[in-house]
């Protein structure tokens, strides 16, 4: 077939772009190379709109071993033990196909992990739905729900957290981010730099089928009605033949046979070879004959192009196939000398004898498009005027009922239940807490994560929604006595052709960028995901951070369930009733205007800090961060948890109540301390600065409050437990 | 005392049996699904995951793995095996224990503590132990007992029934039933009692910062029955 721009712009590529491609090579490409460079400059593999701003974010500290640039990022958890981390959004292929979508999703970021020498220790999610009301939801959800549990629970690797949402402005283009965390010793990471002459190619696992060709493209356009059409574009995953083939790279790591190890992800062979390439500034050869393949007459294209799951490509030592081959014969995965390494620095593909596609390596890199975007900026909105008489009229039970049984809110056990949360044995936190914390196998060592988002901020301000979602995500490992290290971003964002949705993201940047640097949380990896569209509307921005913290002492973990009659509960943090864009705002008084909680970093560290001091010295009985729908409901959670109640004071200061039990002010805690100690936890808190007051006490069951409004246990067990299963039966 | 477990491609739960095990004093081997012989052995665990992608049917294709053959004659010979969860769905596969494991009732995968009443304790397994009611782990798809009236009756005759899902009382209804097990049957034992299939995970259950520590009883009681 003879390329022109027409094929070009079809395959996705600008004609600017096509253009440059023709400039560089000096010639008209053919189509496997066509191909080729329209799967690495697509916006999810080249990062074109975006790394001009990624660039900007700290990625560097103390514990940081490896930033964003590899796999999968890796932080040092003392010991010689270390902690690859990294999330990623597979938003496309789950809209289309929700079941295969997610797997593959879980199935994706496990081998990104893995490839780095670690064993998966632990997942999370962040998913994100349309409207309940909408009428694709409830199977997105419960296809999506499948997804994740059927590939993880196979892999047998713990779904410690999560976390789900619903808003109508993803009708028509649900999110799905997967995050796993793996454990590996710090002398033995493997990167993907390939490095030396001659060295043997190597591709491991299951075979190459047609499924998922052009696959990354499709994850970079925005949907349309034609959007179920491209149902051969999503990958179908086989978890059993990914956990073979986490064993079986496992075991060959042991030795020292491996030179640089890369998994087949999204533009599958092209951009797996071509980046072990780059990184070591080397060529690579490649005998496409010899590619293991599940179908006949496979073409060069289709071969380069496929989505097939569950591939690695590896560059060996010389000499080492035979012990490597043995490895793989004995968990019965493919294995296949399929080229070598060169000085050429180009990538040279033959099939039958004949040269099909000779690229120089760095121009599909270091010469990929790079865009400065316009965009345009946001103002903060103006603050609501909301009237007295109008909360004043609100009943505090009728609000918390309403509140508590939100969708956004609710218990979410309907989902984690499906999930195998305790595999590994070494579960000490599980889905349903602050965050999810799991032991560091054999040692007394725990690893703490969490992934949030919370596009309604980001919305209404994306600087400030930015800066939250990065303090939220250090609130959550703080309240599990865990000392935050750092944070993986996945970036769900609109088209970045328009100013109004690349202005979102620019600033969300920022935000993170901003709270990051100032909490020494640096970001280690991430992903990008743009075009998160149906038709001309965007999706709200939706940036998901997943941190992750160590906790020394697992003994010393903490979790957010009432603990003891009698005990106090203080508020740390000022409460100071903001309640545009709270959950209460939205959805009881129906205004969707005004900007979000403010967030002062400096109170964010140092109230997070002094929590962790109060922790350590063992006077903090529970804790729990309060955000989404403000103090009440943080209260409520730890009730119900803790199966007790509690008496709640009337609040000093003068704010309106409902402002006060339902504003999301940010940096704020509720820690539960025995009497006797609170002289003690005082002097503390007042040595730090920080503000505290005190809640209320902890009582059998009931929570009273200001000696009016009683509500029982039972009562804010059926508000909270009851809507998503129902929603689903 | 010296035990065994079997790795099985797609096997997962496999590492977390052998430091139960070690844990209350076993003297543990991994054997791998290919090999020929076991090991010597007081007691062989087939453990948890998703043996060969659970594709065919649980356990089907694992039941005829070579190994297999050394553990059914071991199993015939009075040997103990227990198997639990995918172990229990394999079991049910070779024949040595009564009925099958169908997709529980609601179609769905489940993770969550349960509490499972003894009926039989002239056994091994549950011989000496000082509690009737155990709260213990499952994490399933495919864990809905079934079996024909007559099986049913047999294994009632024999007092084959093992545990059955019940409340924190150990009242044994439809509403604790978890996956739509016929009888509310969570695991049960060959005709002699030397052979144990059940759906829950005690090796879940043995320290306090885990789901809970009644797997520690279950494993303590064992290895001491079995010296």
């Amino acid at each position: 077939m003879e390329v022109n721009e027409q094929i070009a712009i079809d395959h996705g590529l600008k004609s600017d772009e096509y253009k440059k491609i023709c400039k560089l090579l000096k010639r008209i490409p053919n189509i496997t190379e066509l191909g080729i460079f329209s799967a690495m400059w697509n916006e999810h593999c080249s990062y074109k709109s975006s790394r001009l701003h990624l660039k900007k974010l700290p990625t560097k500290g103390k514990k940081v071993i490896q930033g964003p640039g590899e796999n999968a990022g890796v932080i040092d958890i003392e010991d010689g033990d270390a902690i690859v981390f990294k999330i990623e959004s597979h938003n496309h292929p789950s809209f289309i196909e929700p079941y295969q979508g997610a797997a593959t999703g879980v199935g994706g970021i496990m081998r990104d992990v893995f490839t780095m020498g670690a064993r998966p220790i632990a997942n999370l999610n962040s998913i994100h739905f349309g409207s309940p009301q909408h009428k694709k939801t409830k199977n997105l959800l419960r296809g999506v729900v499948h997804g994740i549990g059927g590939y993880g629970n196979c892999m047998g690797v713990p779904t410690i957290a999560g976390q789900t949402s619903f808003d109508s402005s993803y009708n028509g283009n649900i999110l799905v981010n997967a995050m796993t965390l793996g454990l590996v010793k710090k002398n033995k990471i493997f990167y993907s730099k390939a490095a030396g002459l001659n060295k043997p190619v190597i591709y491991v696992g299951s075979k190459t089928g047609r499924d998922g060709i052009h696959g990354a493209s499709m994850a970079s356009a925005s949907f349309d009605e034609k959007i179920e059409e491209k149902k051969p574009t999503v990958q179908v995953g086989d978890p059993f033949t990914e956990k073979l083939l986490l064993e079986a790279c496992l075991e060959l790591m042991a030795g020292d046979s491996i030179i640089a190890i890369q998994d087949m992800g999204a533009a599958g062979l092209t951009s797996s070879s071509i980046e072990m390439a780059s990184k070591g500034n080397l060529g690579i050869e490649i005998d496409l004959n010899k590619v293991p393949c599940r179908e006949t007459k496979m073409t060069p294209y289709e071969i380069m192009l496929s989505e097939s799951q569950e591939r690695m490509l590896i560059v060996l030592e010389n000499g080492k196939e035979e012990i490597a081959k043995k490895i793989f014969d004995k968990w019965n995965l493919d294995f296949a000398v399929i080229g070598k390494t060169t000085n050429s620095k180009n990538i040279e593909l033959f099939f039958n004898q004949e040269q099909v596609a000779r690229i120089p390596v760095n121009i599909l890199v270091e010469n990929s498009p790079m865009y400065d975007r316009k965009w345009k900026k946001s103002k903060l909105p103006k603050k609501n005027k909301i009237k007295n008489e109008v909360l004043n009229k609100l009943k505090i039970k009728d609000v918390l009922k309403k509140v508590l049984s939100n969708q956004n809110i609710c218990s979410k056990e309907w989902i984690w239940q499906q999930y195998d949360h305790t595999v590994m044995g070494d579960t000490i936190q599980k889905p349903g807490g602050d965050s999810g914390v799991v032991r560091v196998h054999g040692t007394n060592k725990a690893v703490a994560a969490s992934v949030d988002s919370s596009a309604v901020y980001c919305w209404a301000h994306p600087l400030t929604g930015g800066k939250q979602i990065v303090a939220e995500s250090w609130r959550n490992l703080i309240s599990v006595g865990a000392t935050p290290i750092a944070i993986t971003n996945c970036l769900n964002f609109g088209s970045p052709e328009k100013e109004d949705n690349m202005g979102e993201f620019v600033e969300c940047v920022q935000g993170i960028g901003e709270a990051s640097k100032y909490l020494n949380f640096p970001v280690v990896s991430g992903n990008v995901s743009f075009y998160n569209q149906t038709k001309e509307v965007g999706i709200k921005p939706t940036p998901s951070i997943g941190g992750v913290g160590l906790i020394k002492d697992y003994k010393k973990m903490i979790s957010m369930n009432l603990k003891e009659i009698d005990n106090l509960i203080l508020i740390i943090g000022k409460t100071e009733g903001h309640i545009d864009q709270s959950l209460f705002a939205r959805t009881i008084l129906d205004e969707k205007n005004g900007p979000p909680p403010e967030v002062n970093l400096f109170n964010e560290k140092n109230n997070g800090e002094s929590i962790l001091n109060l922790i350590d010295k063992g006077y903090v009985k529970s804790a729990h961060d309060i955000s989404l729908g403000g103090l009440l409901v943080a209260i409520s959670r730890m009730c119900i948890k803790g199966n007790k109640g509690i008496k709640i004071n009337k609040p000093k200061n003068l704010i309106n109540e409902i402002e006060y039990f339902f504003g999301e002010d940010q940096g704020r805690y509720l820690i539960e301390v025995n009497k006797e100690d609170l002289k003690e936890v005082t002097k503390i808190l007042n040595k730090n600065s920080v503000h505290h007051e005190e809640l209320g006490i902890i009582t059998q069951n009931d929570m009273i409050i200001n000696e009016k409004t009683k509500v029982t246990i039972d009562e804010l067990k059926s508000y909270y437990t009851n809507w998503l299963s129902k929603y689903m039966s | 005392m010296k035990s065994s477990v079997i790795t099985f491609p797609g096997s997962n739960c496999d590492r977390d049996m052998d430091v139960a095990l070690k844990k209350f004093g076993f003297n543990n081997k991994m054997v791998w699904h290919d090999d020929n012989e076991l090991p010597k052995s007081d007691l062989v665990v087939l453990p948890g995951g998703f043996s060969y992608g659970d594709y065919l049917r649980c356990g089907s294709m694992a039941s005829k793995s070579r190994i297999m053959q050394s553990v059914i004659n071991f199993a015939k010979s009075g040997g103990l095996v227990m198997g639990i969860c995918n172990g229990f769905q394999i079991l049910v596969e070779t024949g040595l224990v009564p009925g099958v494991l169908l997709r529980n009732k609601y179609l769905e995968f489940i993770c969550k503590n349960v509490f499972v009443k003894l009926d039989n304790k002239e056994n091994t397994y549950f011989k000496n132990l000082n509690k009737n009611i155990l709260e213990f782990h499952i994490a399933h798809n495919e864990g809905n007992y079934f079996c024909t009236k007559d099986q049913l009756k047999e294994i009632k005759d024999n007092n084959q029934i093992a545990i059955y899902y019940c409340n924190s009382e150990g009242k044994i209804e439809d509403q604790y039933n978890p996956n739509g097990s016929i009888k509310n049957i969570a695991g049960i034992f060959n005709k002699e009692k030397n052979v144990l299939g059940m759906m829950p995970h005690p090796e879940r259950m043995i320290d306090e910062s885990l789901s809970g520590e009644d797997g520690s009883i279950f494993f303590k009681n064992l290895i001491n029955n079995i010296k």
